[in-house]
């Protein structure tokens, strides 16, 4: 130990690169924990991990397979399981463009610019994530149902929100939409306006900037915010349960799931609910890919 | 073209970055823009290329009124501080982008592109991303992609700034050479006393937000206009004290040290509190007594390392530090080693009145 660690000090050149990767060894070593405290700590994550993850994702294939694969490919392609899929399709085509819409223009005001009032916008953006879904989906109930503040209104035009499509896609929208604007907002704010003046100076307009530059520095932390809120808009139970008058003919994947499993058919109500554990592994592994380039993104944008 | 700049005042909230603030950029001069952070200077660059708005008064370009104008009309090479280069864009494209955005075409943009890769040493690398150069480079790139839709003018914020000092001084070279060769209005803006005064024309010494003095180099280093001028250019030494009989009087009751009040301060009062500021080379020291205008010392360090011999010492009974530059050969004379007991006396001595120099003071807190 002591002799490689004299060599380490006093590399040759020659061996830069083996004693560099010697030296990286010895400072592992140097940081390490006693072995018995490493398996303790290791043990506890994997099974908190196997208790908490991979046992319950083992149950759902299991139950959604138990009585085969033809009652499993009957489950996922009965009438009311496709109908729920293309809500939900719908549900997340429409919210998505919406929330990046708003993310991208909230995002760029809070980073490039001074003004007042930008930290009650920031902490309005954040609304969604401190209100229980249920309640986001009471607040609409409050406004657009037959009781609600616009409910004679809507009436009188014979215009339907509540129970029915648009209802389901304001909730899941104000569920969802901190997500792109937060993830953008820290994404701008470390890069900095510099690149655009640059691109003002040089004789860009606005949108030639925000297209050429801002679009193109942005692109993975915009692609991260959108499988986040993807992932959730396609999730969402609570606030879309509450517009749908808990389960009723309008259903998304999730209330499918909880409606087939109210009566009792639970291989078909895991077969719908394995549809959403896919979605959530493939969106995790696409997550993944996005974060590193994302960071790498942010790296270069800074030298 | 000719840049004016007349009675700008910029504030952010409480904060007067710029405050009546007047300049005149000559045609084809390289014009440095000098002094301490907070002092207004980077603001008053961002005004001149319109990626400031100030609250009151105008910028000219020769006879034609710009303030209202935005950046991207103004026609301005404009090099950032971090240099700003697009980081997803080649070498290539980040020099074109003001040639694209102008609509020029494939094949004249390419001439153009070549012809300044050429000029900033770097043929070859434009299929390189920015990440991949070194700062000297990336500081290049910018220069080039500034200069490529020929501006009117180049405005540098800290061009050097960023970079370690042997690329710097490289730098700072090139620039002067590249001024000489294209002789286009240009102001950078600097921290760096040195390096404004080796590259520049015409320095511009900023201080709170207003201008303290501008001339050419030579000029302000030789006879800097107030006590701000004077410490902000490099090290001097500082002494306080006061007029008697139409003289400053430094130094106690027991050691006192007088010196004739030069001509531009001495209008000063009988009785007025003054601090006098005396450059470390120009400053003799003796082993005899030269009368009321020298002054006892002790040596407390000698370091020949340098192209001049820097010798600190203590006045007053340990009082007064005092930093000294001599010469090499006046220094062989004299064979001073630590505790030798000499007369130091000042060649000039600059006097100005007390709260001026308190003045100045704290705008180096602020900085």
């Amino acid at each position: 130990m002591n002799d490689s660690t004299i060599a380490v000090a006093a590399p040759r050149p020659m061996e830069s690169e083996k004693s560099r990767s010697q030296n990286r060894a010895a400072v592992r070593r140097a940081t390490n924990e006693p072995v018995g405290v490493q398996i303790v700590l290791i043990a506890l994550a994997l099974a908190f991990l196997g208790l908490f993850l991979l046992v319950p994702l083992a149950v759902v294939f299991a139950e959604a397979f138990r009585k085969g694969w033809e009652v499993y490919r009957a489950s996922i392609t009965s009438p009311e399981a496709l109908a729920a899929i293309k809500l939900t399709l719908l549900v997340a085509a429409i919210t998505l463009p919406l929330n990046t819409l708003f993310g991208v223009a909230a995002a760029w005001a809070i980073a490039k610019f001074r003004f007042k009032g930008k930290s009650v916008l920031i902490t309005l953006i954040d609304l969604p994530f401190a209100v229980s879904p249920v309640i986001a989906g009471l607040i609409f109930v409050l406004l657009f149902g037959r009781q609600g503040v616009f409910g004679e209104w809507l009436m009188a035009r014979d215009w339907k929100i509540i129970f029915a499509v648009p209802g389901i896609v304001l909730a899941t929208a104000f569920v969802t939409f901190p997500f792109v604007a937060r993830e953008l907002i820290a994404f701008m704010e470390a890069q900095g306006t510099e690149e655009e003046e640059a691109a003002m100076v040089l004789g860009a307009s606005g949108w030639q900037a925000f297209w050429r530059v801002t679009i193109p520095n942005i692109k993975w932390g915009l692609l991260y915010g959108i499988i986040l809120c993807n992932a959730r808009a396609m999730g969402e139970f609570g606030a879309v349960s509450v517009v749908t008058g808990h389960v009723g003919r309008t259903n998304t994947v999730p209330l499918q799931v909880e409606l087939l499993y109210g009566e009792y058919q639970f291989a078909a109500a895991f077969a719908v609910a394995s549809i959403l554990t896919l979605v959530g592994i493939v969106t995790l592994i696409i997550k993944r890919v996005v974060e590193v380039r994302a960071h790498s993104q942010i790296k270069a944008g800074s030298g | 073209m000719k840049i004016t700049v007349r009675d700008i005042t910029k504030r952010y909230g409480a904060f007067t970055a710029l405050q009546n603030v007047s300049l005149e950029v000559p045609q084809g001069k390289l014009v440095a823009l000098l002094g301490p952070s907070g002092s207004g200077k980077t603001t008053l660059l961002r005004v001149i290329a319109g990626l400031e708005a100030p609250d009151s008064g105008s910028v000219l370009y020769e006879q034609d009124d710009v303030t209202q104008r935005a950046a991207k009309e103004r026609n301005v090479g404009f090099v950032f501080q971090h240099y700003a280069l697009f980081g997803h864009m080649t070498i290539f494209e980040n020099i074109a982008f003001g040639l694209r955005v102008r609509k020029w075409k494939n094949e004249a943009v390419r001439e153009r592109v070549m012809e300044l890769l050429r000029l900033i040493q770097l043929e070859g690398l434009e299929k390189r991303l920015p990440s991949q150069l070194s700062g000297g480079q990336r500081q290049r790139v910018a220069l080039a992609r500034a200069l490529a839709a020929s501006p009117q003018m180049l405005l540098l914020d800290e061009p050097f700034g960023a970079l370690d000092a042997k690329v710097r001084a490289d730098l700072r070279r090139w620039i002067r050479q590249l001024h000489d060769e294209i002789h286009m209005t240009s102001v950078f803006v600097t921290h760096d006393q040195e390096e404004a005064f080796e590259v520049a024309d015409h320095v511009v010494v900023m201080n709170k937000g207003r201008i303290e003095q501008e001339g050419a180099p030579d000029a302000v280093f030789a006879s800097p206009a107030n006590a701000f001028v004077t410490d902000f250019l490099g090290h001097v030494n500082v002494f306080h004290g006061r007029i008697q009989n139409g003289r400053a009087h430094i130094g106690t009751e027991e050691m006192p040290m007088s010196f004739d009040v030069p001509a531009p301060q001495n209008g000063a009062d009988e009785g007025a509190e003054v601090t006098a500021y005396i450059r470390p080379h120009e400053v003799d020291i003796d082993r005899v007594s030269h009368g009321s205008d020298s002054m006892f010392a002790i040596v407390t360090r000698v370091n020949r390392s340098g192209s001049t011999v820097k010798i600190a010492l203590v006045a007053q009974e340990g009082q007064l530090p005092l930093d000294v530059e001599l010469p090499h050969e006046r220094d062989a004379e004299l064979g001073l080693v630590v505790n030798d007991r000499v007369w130091v006396y000042p060649r000039q001595v600059r006097v100005f009145r007390r709260e001026e120099a308190a003045q100045s003071g704290d705008a180096k807190i602020a900085a």
